[in-house]
């Protein structure tokens, strides 16, 4: 496994590179907003992968809520913490495209504004777990991880309905896609989805490790006392 | 002793003390005073402006002023260890949950009582809607806000700088509740829209959220 990272590392940059040189160069620039619909290559493939990183983070909890096994909490902090990074990149990169298309930087948009609650919720599940002074912060944290869940379809549909009887400044997405963007589209989605993997992977044994040095400075505190004797 | 009555006794007892102390209605009452008066006084809006913008304002100052009282849920209990003595005896965690939560429900609604007057007088409402579906919305949206605010200040009292922490983790998560009890306000007193579809979805809210805290609150509070 030790060794398996590095050569994961240089796949992954590898993959980046390609990604990153089809999206800027091989790619067809798009007839009505020129190259600025370029950043829809990062824009998207981040917005997917922050939702996957945000379910696995649920599926995660729930786990440990039933099971109360480390290794489902240590994978809810490390998807919450990169989905966080990913959800920021997306909103973002979202009013950078939105100024020169739309005209506007952002808008109260139903895919916008879910977006935004889901970060502002997983902020607050980041923030529970830097205060708590509990020993329980991962029972705690799964608990609030629940509610974010239950929540977002209550936000999505809510905006839904709020945003449909008003007027709609603007309407983006729809219609086709040209082939050979959306499989540019789908090489960065991967190139991002292994990006994700390759930190999640190695702030997993960051955690891990930062919890066993604890763990034996805690059993190492406790023998202390008796080798003075 | 059954669910219903240890409920009833906490309750009596939480409502007894609030009675006698005051603590906790007197903060809001004056917190929601200044937040009206402020308001009032930078917004300066005439009756139909004040239509357009008083939903907003109205459920801004009772989510402020309800988080004051949420912070006070559990603190008493910290003092002498109750809640350590709760948590060992054999009644159910649920029953405190909906002692504390139906107890800040009624703060809360004292609280809506009292300022509801004073929002009317300061920002010359009149509804052009049907005003009496006020009523369902603000016991549906109290509900919605205390509930999690009761669920989540158990939580924060697990936190350093607690006070913080509440309204950090509840604010996000009461954004659809939020939006549903300004827009059934907005639509009420501007009588343009119906406000059928917010009262909904509060409703489907409050069902979803209370069977979650009741589900997890012994959880929490076995959390230490």
């Amino acid at each position: 496994m030790k060794r398996a990272f590095p050569i994961f590392a240089v796949l992954t940059a590898l993959l980046l590179s390609y990604a990153l040189y089809e999206a800027l160069v091989a790619a067809p620039t798009e007839k009505t907003m020129g190259d600025v619909q370029r950043i829809f290559y990062y824009h998207v493939p981040s917005a997917w992968t922050a939702f996957l990183l945000f379910l696995i983070n649920f599926v995660a909890s729930v786990v440990y809520l039933i099971r109360r096994s480390h290794t489902a909490d240590i994978v809810a902090v490390v998807t919450a913490e990169v989905g966080v990074v990913f959800c920021t990149v997306v909103l973002v990169t979202g009013p950078l495209w939105a100024r020169p298309v739309w005209g506007i930087w952002w808008t109260w948009d139903v895919r916008l504004t879910s977006t935004l609650v889901l970060w502002l919720i997983y902020v607050s599940y980041l923030m529970l777990r830097r205060f708590s002074t509990s020993s329980q912060t991962p029972l705690l944290a799964a608990a609030l991880a629940v509610f974010g869940a239950l929540d977002v379809p209550l936000v999505y549909f809510s905006i839904w309905i709020f945003r449909t009887q008003h007027p709609q400044p603007v309407i983006g997405g729809g219609g086709s896609i040209d082939p050979r963007m959306l499989h540019i589209l789908l090489l960065n989605w991967v190139a991002f989805l292994c990006f994700a993997a390759l930190i999640c992977w190695s702030r997993y044994r960051l955690e891990r490790l930062r919890r066993e040095v604890e763990e034996t400075q805690a059993l190492e505190s406790l023998l202390e006392p008796r080798s003075l004797r | 002793m059954s669910l219903a009555a240890i409920t009833r006794a906490t309750l009596a007892k939480d409502l007894r003390l609030e009675w006698r102390s005051r603590d906790a209605i007197n903060s809001m009452l004056f917190f929601a005073l200044l937040v009206v008066v402020v308001f009032s006084f930078s917004f300066d809006p005439n009756a139909e402006e004040s239509r357009q913008i008083a939903g907003g304002l109205v459920w801004v100052a009772f989510l402020f002023a309800a988080v004051v009282a949420l912070n006070q849920t559990w603190a008493r209990e910290l003092r002498n260890q109750v809640l350590d003595a709760f948590r060992v005896s054999p009644a159910p965690a649920n029953s405190l949950f909906l002692a504390k939560a139906l107890g800040n429900f009624i703060f809360v609604c004292v609280l809506e009582a009292l300022m509801t007057p004073l929002f009317v007088v300061f920002y010359k409402l009149r509804a052009l809607g049907p005003a009496w579906q006020l009523i369902p919305v603000a016991v549906l949206g109290t509900w919605a806000l205390v509930v999690n605010g009761t669920f989540f200040a158990a939580m924060s009292i697990r936190t350093r700088s607690r006070e913080i922490m509440l309204p950090l983790l509840l604010f996000p998560i009461s954004i659809p509740a939020i939006l549903a009890m300004v827009n059934a306000t907005t639509a009420i007193l501007t009588g343009e829209l119906s406000a059928w579809f917010w009262l909904v979805l509060l409703a489907t809210y409050d069902v979803v959220f209370t069977i979650a805290c009741l589900l997890l609150f012994e959880t929490v509070l076995h959390a230490e």
